[in-house]
């Protein structure tokens, strides 16, 4: 049994005054490991598994809820600040957790597998990509052709404003493609999911003729950033100018914002999760993931839960993908391919299906992943192909090694392996969620099936 | 001999003959009466005027004159189709199951197919070999990435779907989306390890490029020839073959009855005997060989393999497999042809009628929008109307 083997090993301590110094001494160790060397993978790894550690350990509520605002919005953005790649880690993080979340109130509370959720994702982006850019004046020419003096069609401010109309065109959208397809068994309606993923695509890959609407493969560009006041980077820098090192720029400090923006949405989708998981809604999806021929029974309008579900999803899906516009500055069909379907999905199952900290654990491990090791790897392979260095035994220069093999477009092995593996070893996830644990509690109970 | 000879079930034999032909000359009529319809209603207008203009037929000319080819291009995909789709159908009827990997396997006799015959290209064996050795060539290659598929199909099943047999529905599938992505990944991995590029091409040998004039004739002032190549005809022929002995497999022999009582109920068919898991793995086996099989031939057709190759055709497969009704075997086969006609002749035709706006690059969303149709209005399928809902 692992998890008694790691509990006996770390005997976790439940009470006193420890679990406040551990919390604590994880964190200023991470802070000084990242200040002290601010390129190190290592480091910052130490500093962002210290939200692990406060996850964890039992301690006092208020005193976590202190240190937890204190790292992310102090603590984060300072460090963030100082090497811009974390920075980008970071918000990559907190966008896939936002998404993640999302995707769990769909997969993990009521048990619908959605192969294309990048879909509303894609519509919200679009949305903004649309409307903060100059493609509604290129609506006439074919891609390539427009001149180039053409205005803008909605200044910055109105971002903020399409943050909230994306929760309803997302939701718009969730409903309407929910509608024919949710009376279908489970594994059809992945398979269909799929399928509007793919077409949301080629739309967008193809609604460049007859009329210019998404560029087509060329994707839009350039898309307009909010406006931020010079307010928030002179207030930043007289803050953290001096913890910082070098003045902050404008440029800098949108990727602050964007990171906070994200985690506005991220502390919105876990309180509504939270909120509609106890709620009568939460236990209709519960009931319909369980059985739905007993909910039906039960009195539970099958297909109104299901495209709630549905709607809810999808719409956080649109408001980041709002965000993502906003802060790329650039939207492309690419972005939203089947691949980032699945890793969404792949951080759902790793964290465990139906459960709010687990989720955010899986986004954060699968984007760790994604950006650090992998791409680390890369690195490191394109260093030894660069140098005269030999594998020993087999003699092989690495000179010759084939630049196909760089580690960071092996995605998809990640994922596969991810959903492969949870999926046989613990398809709970990595802490699963409550209900779970009391059902597999219960379960042994009895003595298994 | 003379009671091999006896022993034989001619009947199981020609019927599946009888229904290949009564689909492929069925949807080809109905289609081209409808293509032939519409053309002739959007003569008159704008639409008519436009190619009149540019090519200086009638919009109904034609239609008419490419009608011949494009039902041949659409059957040849059609049968590619029905051959993957008798993979997933099969699956499904045993264990109620969606392989989601089973595009991979399809990949996978592709590349294994294509590699067989780039070795023996590169020791100078292919450029220099008589037609019959083409042939022997191509068949070797087919066997080759037959073998391969089906055993690959058999260690996923074993690996990733038997410990996940008792767990809930959406368990085996998200294992098996994690296959197909794992093995896409695995594909290009072997690939590039040995050449830095993970495309592959088909080699160019025999005479399978060459075409078989069927007619010719003139439109306006351009002379047609009307030919179907001889990679189609190939294509169409062993597509044949294998569905003929497929079902002659699972309808006239023993091991047939074991698996279509395998498909009704595990625990009955295990009283009487029969080793289920056995039989499931041969399911897996028989559904991977015919993939692979449907790989290579998509390869000789298609030309130009990379390690996503199967995503499509895997997609469109199952989805023939429903419209069909999945389940039914018969029903994949009519999927499968409704399909690649269906597609091949929007993706002709579609362009021409909408003068240019939506042409053949939305060829791969009808598919997923006949998909969505299917199950919105007849659920079971076409032909699916034994096949019980289990929840």
């Amino acid at each position: 049994m692992v998890p008694t083997f790691w509990t006996d090993i770390i005997k976790k301590p439940e009470q006193g005054i420890y679990p406040h110094i551990i919390i604590l001494a994880h964190m200023i160790l991470g802070t000084g490991l990242v200040y002290i060397s601010p390129r190190s993978n290592l480091a910052f790894l130490v500093l962002i598994t210290s939200f692990f550690t406060l996850y964890y350990f039992k301690a006092d509520q208020r005193f976590k809820l202190i240190v937890g605002v204190v790292l992310t919005l102090f603590i984060l953005p300072v460090v963030g600040v100082r090497n811009i790649f974390y920075l980008e880690v970071i918000f990559q993080i907190s966008v896939f957790a936002a998404l993640a979340l999302g995707l769990n109130i769909v997969v993990g509370f009521a048990g619908l597998l959605d192969l294309g959720y990048v879909a509303f994702y894609a519509v919200g982006a679009y949305l903004w990509a649309f409307f903060g850019s100059q493609q509604y004046y290129v609506l006439p020419f074919a891609p390539g052709t427009q001149p180039s003096n053409l205005p803008f069609l909605l200044p910055g401010d109105a971002f903020y404003l399409f943050m909230f109309a994306a929760i309803f065109v997302a939701a718009l959208t969730g409903i309407l493609l929910g509608t024919p397809v949710l009376r279908l068994r489970g594994d059809y309606l992945a398979i269909v999911t799929l399928g509007f993923g793919e077409v949301i695509r080629v739309l967008a890959n193809n609604l460049d003729k007859p009329l210019n609407f998404t560029n087509g493969p060329q994707g839009i560009t350039p898309i307009q950033r909010p406006t931020m006041p010079q307010a928030a980077v002179d207030v930043f820098n007289k803050l953290f100018g001096g913890v910082v090192g070098h003045e902050v720029s404008p440029a800098d400090m949108y990727n602050v914002m964007f990171y906070l923006l994200a985690l506005a949405v991220i502390i919105v989708i876990v309180f509504v999760t939270r909120r509609l998981d106890d709620s009568k809604i939460g236990r209709a999806w519960t009931a319909i993931r369980e059985d739905e021929t007993a909910a039906i029974a039960m009195g539970i309008p099958l297909v109104k839960m299901k495209l709630a579900a549905f709607a809810v999803g999808a719409s956080f899906a649109g408001v980041m993908g709002v965000l993502l516009a906003g802060s790329r500055t650039f939207i492309s069909p690419e972005s939203f391919s089947f691949m980032q379907s699945i890793g969404v999905l792949s951080m759902v199952i790793l964290g465990g299906s139906g459960s709010i900290p687990g989720v955010i654990l899986g986004a954060a491990t699968v984007t760790i992943l994604n950006l650090q090791v992998l791409q680390g790897l890369s690195l490191h392979l394109s260093q030894l192909r660069q140098s005269d260095a030999v594998i020993p035994i087999i003699n092989f220069a690495w000179a010759d090694l084939s630049t196909q093999l760089d580690p960071a477009k092996y995605q998809r092995l990640l994922f596969g392996l991810i959903l492969i593996l949870m999926m046989i070893f613990r398809p709970a996830g990595l802490i699963p969620s409550q209900r779970r644990k009391r059902e597999l509690a219960s379960d042994e109970a009895e003595g298994g099936e | 001999m003379k009671r091999f000879l006896k022993s034989i079930n001619v009947p199981e034999l020609l019927r599946p003959l009888g229904q290949l032909i009564f689909f492929s000359l069925g949807s080809t009529i109905f289609l081209s009466a409808i293509a032939l319809v519409l053309a002739l209603i959007l003569d008159r207008t704008v639409v008519g005027q436009t190619l009149f203009e540019r090519l200086n037929v009638s919009l109904y000319t034609y239609t008419l004159v490419n009608l011949p080819q494009v039902a041949i291009d659409g059957l040849t995909i059609g049968f590619v189709y029905a051959a993957i789709a008798l993979g997933y159908t099969m699956v499904y009827g045993v264990l109620e199951f969606i392989n989601f990997a089973h595009s991979e396997i399809f990949a996978v006799g592709a590349f294994v197919g294509v590699e067989i015959l780039i070795a023996l290209d590169t020791f100078g064996i292919l450029a220099d070999a008589s037609i019959l050795m083409a042939y022997i060539y191509l068949i070797l290659a087919i066997l080759g990435g037959m073998l391969a598929a089906g055993g690959l199909a058999v260690a996923v099943e074993r690996v990733a779907y038997r410990p996940l047999r008792h767990a809930s529905r959406l368990v085996p599938l998200i294992s098996a989306i994690g296959v197909s992505f794992l093995l896409q990944d695995v594909i290009r991995l072997v690939e590039s390890l040995t050449t830095g590029q993970f495309n592959r091409i088909f080699p160019t040998f025999g005479n399978f490029d060459s075409r078989v004039i069927l007619a010719k004739m003139t439109m306006g002032t351009t002379p047609i020839t009307l030919g179907m190549s001889i990679k189609s005809i190939i294509v169409i022929v062993s597509a044949v073959l294998m569905l003929v002995a497929l079902n002659y497999l699972v309808n006239a022999t023993k091991i047939g009855k074991a698996i279509r009582a395998v498909a009704q109920d595990h625990p009955t068919a295990s009283l009487m005997g029969i080793d289920v898991n056995r039989i499931i793995s041969l399911t897996f086996l028989v559904g991977g060989m015919l993939g692979g099989a449907a790989g290579v031939l998509y390869a000789l057709k298609f030309t130009r393999i990379d390690p996503f190759v199967g995503f499509f055709p895997g997609l469109k497969a199952f989805t023939a497999a429903v419209l069909g009704g999945i389940g039914n075997m018969t029903g994949a086969l009519l999927g499968g042809i409704v399909l690649g006609m269906l597609e091949t002749f929007a993706g002709s035709y579609m362009g021409v009628f909408t003068m240019g706006a939506a042409g053949s690059e939305y060829k791969d969303i009808f598919a997923f929008s006949i998909l969505i149709l299917v199950l919105i209005f007849r659920p079971q399928g076409l032909m699916g109307a034994n096949v019980a809902q289990k929840a």
